[in-house]
């Protein structure tokens, strides 16, 4: 057993029982022996000085892309796991666009053993919904969750059989996970690069409309309401979609959403310059959508944050815009970037930050972790709001270097991330 | 290698940008995906005033497929540039959705762009837009936006005829429009020799003053 952790006299900050106050944190054996006010800390323990600091239940980032097995290159999952809890993430949720795609018992465990011997951050697999993501056949939800699977997705693309996609939802109730859809019309975004408007009107690159996800957004709903099955939508980027997700939480269906850092920071400007590090899908929008984004969040209409972290290689990056491959990394960013864009401007508070990186993706998924509370699990974020940092991507654990943020102060930045009561990250040192 | 100049045409729209950001040689755009064809730009332009004498208050229209059309937006940037009134002309499916964003103002029919322009430049439209179902077919195409003789004898005033080549006869424009007395086509053809000659003279060294004052406009 490793010695316990002795977390003293930070700013204890934890939601889930409604608390934050300054105070100490106990944690012994892998779990939360004790939590605030001013606790004696026993013999031996490894004591570490938090004041002017943030104590966080661990962040947790239900949305990232580790590349193993497949490209091993690009990403490993231990790597991954390293960029996460550097990151300040305790846990992620890798999804299966993996190749061979992760729709089978066999790569479930193999993806969720990786994470264990590679010792960062926890790796809950995703499991595909269908087989080798071709919207054909469901995948076996059953045994990938027996495996250790918590959710199943198609990301990368949507399932676009509405039948199919009604029995996912329908069949998936029987193991209490959520069906995560990636919302795209295909046919609509025709091969688009960015989103469509004045950007792409100017830099002649072929647009993808805002109704490209919202007309799968509406369809979700409806399916969901239809069902009473719980879908979980990916990565909203536009205002339609948060309107939406609206309506159906006032109708009561059981849909959850949530939101990448990047669209609630950055706006389709961004690609001037045909700047491949703001290509991903769905497209950085406008600053009307974002500041939907950013209130949809506020308001609990998106329930919460992630990263769509997603390395890819200098080379595949570094070329014309419209070959380009879609996506950026984030989990060394992503609390920096919601700091500086969500807390400095008064959209969250710190508490409500970490409800929405930590305790509702517990929630939402139904995963450990999310709280402090006594006897819960040892994972905890510790992180300085107010700390200025420039994002060196040459830095970078993850082996991916794709970013829109190189170069940039951000404000807020982790210090100690501690899984299962072992200390993982520890920045200078 | 010390290449002095690249000149590249290129199906990906931001290739020359791309080039550029990362070799020392000058770059030349030579016609880059749907993004911008500088020096058909500058080709048009030479013909318009040559005819037309200043530009400025003029209007030009440009009609056809603008969505996909790299000269469209090369147009459009110099024309402004030079004071002229610019305006768009064809199908919903074939314009950008934020093309006024541009500052151009758009007609859904042709005959509207006829009653307005002083001068119509008239866009390629490729047979594959039928394919990939932007348009239902090339013949109701001419039936409702091709530029004809007996829609041009209907407007009000002389128009000029441009066009970038290679045409279509017969679907964006009728040939005897083509090769009547109002089309300046062929001239756009000589001029593009001239204009191409000035652009590599410039970017060679020559009269350096001129061509830094180029690339402190465009930077």
């Amino acid at each position: 057993m490793t010695a316990p952790l002795f977390l003293t006299g930070g700013r204890l900050v934890d939601p889930s029982q409604g608390l934050d106050a300054v105070g100490d944190l106990l944690l012994i054996d892998g779990k939360v022996a004790a939590i605030g006010g001013t606790i004696a800390g026993p013999e031996g323990a490894h004591r570490i000085d938090c004041a002017g600091q943030i104590v966080a239940p661990g962040l947790i980032d239900v949305h990232v892309h580790l590349r193993e097995p497949g490209r091993e290159d690009v990403e490993t999952v231990a790597t991954g796991a390293h960029a996460a809890v550097a990151g300040g993430f305790t846990a992620v949720a890798a999804m299966p666009n993996t190749r061979p795609v992760t729709d089978n018992q066999a790569t479930v465990s193999f993806v969720k053993r990786q994470g264990e011997a590679a010792g960062f951050a926890r790796v809950y697999p995703y499991g595909a919904i269908t087989v080798g993501q071709m919207g054909e056949t469901l995948a076996e939800f059953g045994e990938m969750v027996a495996a250790g699977a918590v959710a199943v997705s198609d990301d990368g693309k949507p399932v676009e059989n509405a039948h199919i996609m009604r029995t996912a939802l329908e069949y998936a109730q029987t193991f209490g996970i959520p069906v995560v859809e990636h919302c795209e019309v295909m046919a609509l975004a025709h091969g688009g690069a960015m989103h469509e408007g004045t950007v792409s009107a100017r830099l002649g690159l072929k647009g993808i409309p805002a109704e490209a996800e919202e007309i799968d957004v509406i369809r979700c709903i409806l399916l969901a309401k239809l069902t009473g099955g719980h879908i979980h939508l990916c990565h909203l980027s536009t205002k339609g979609s948060v309107d939406l997700v609206r309506w159906g939480k006032d109708q009561g269906v059981r849909v959850t959403a949530e939101v990448c850092s990047h669209h609630i920071s950055l706006t389709h400007e961004a690609v001037e310059g045909y700047n491949t590090n703001a290509k991903m899908n769905p497209p950085l929008r406008t600053a009307r959508d974002v500041e939907a984004l950013q209130q949809g969040l506020k308001d609990g209409t998106i329930d919460l944050l992630v990263t769509d972290h997603a390395p890819h290689h200098y080379d595949e990056k570094e070329r014309e815009f419209a070959d380009a491959p879609n996506g950026i990394v984030g989990l060394e960013t992503a609390l920096g970037v919601n700091v500086t864009w969500l807390v400095e401007r008064g959209v969250l508070t710190i508490p409500q930050l970490v409800d929405r990186m930590s305790c509702l993706p517990a929630k939402v998924f139904h995963l450990p972790g999310g709280t402090l509370r006594a006897g819960a699990l040892a994972d905890v974020t510790v992180f300085d709001p107010s700390r200025s940092w420039v994002v060196d991507p040459a830095a970078f654990k993850s082996k991916g270097r794709n970013t829109p943020y190189g170069g940039q102060t951000l404000r807020g930045r982790a210090t100690r991330t501690i899984v299962g009561g072992r200390l993982v990250h520890a920045l200078d040192g | 290698m010390k290449i002095d100049m690249v000149v590249i045409r290129h199906p990906a729209s931001g290739a020359p940008r791309f080039l550029a950001d990362r070799i020392e040689s000058n770059v030349i755009n030579a016609g880059d995906g749907t993004h911008e064809h500088p020096t058909q730009g500058l080709l048009d332009l030479l013909t318009l005033r040559s005819h037309l004498g200043s530009l400025e208050g003029k209007r030009i229209c440009i009609c056809g497929d603008v969505l996909h059309s790299r000269v469209a937006r090369s147009n459009i940037w110099g024309l402004k540039a030079l004071g002229a009134q610019v305006a768009v002309c064809g199908p919903r499916s074939l314009l950008p959705g934020a093309i006024t964003d541009l500052g151009v103002e758009v007609f859904g029919r042709i005959e509207e762009a006829i009653g307005w322009a002083d001068a119509l430049n008239v866009l390629r439209l490729q047979l594959e837009r039928m394919e990939r179902g932007y348009i239902p077919s090339l013949r109701e195409y001419n039936r409702i936006f091709g530029l004809t003789r007996a829609r041009l004898e209907r407007a009000p005033k002389d128009l000029l005829i441009l066009h970038p080549g290679p045409m279509n006869r017969g679907v964006e424009i009728d040939s005897d429009v083509a090769d009547g007395p109002h089309s300046v086509i062929l001239e756009q053809v000589t001029n593009g020799v001239a204009v191409r000659m000035a652009v590599l003279y410039l970017l060679a060294g020559n009269a350096p003053a001129l061509a830094d004052a180029a690339k402190a406009d465009s930077a």
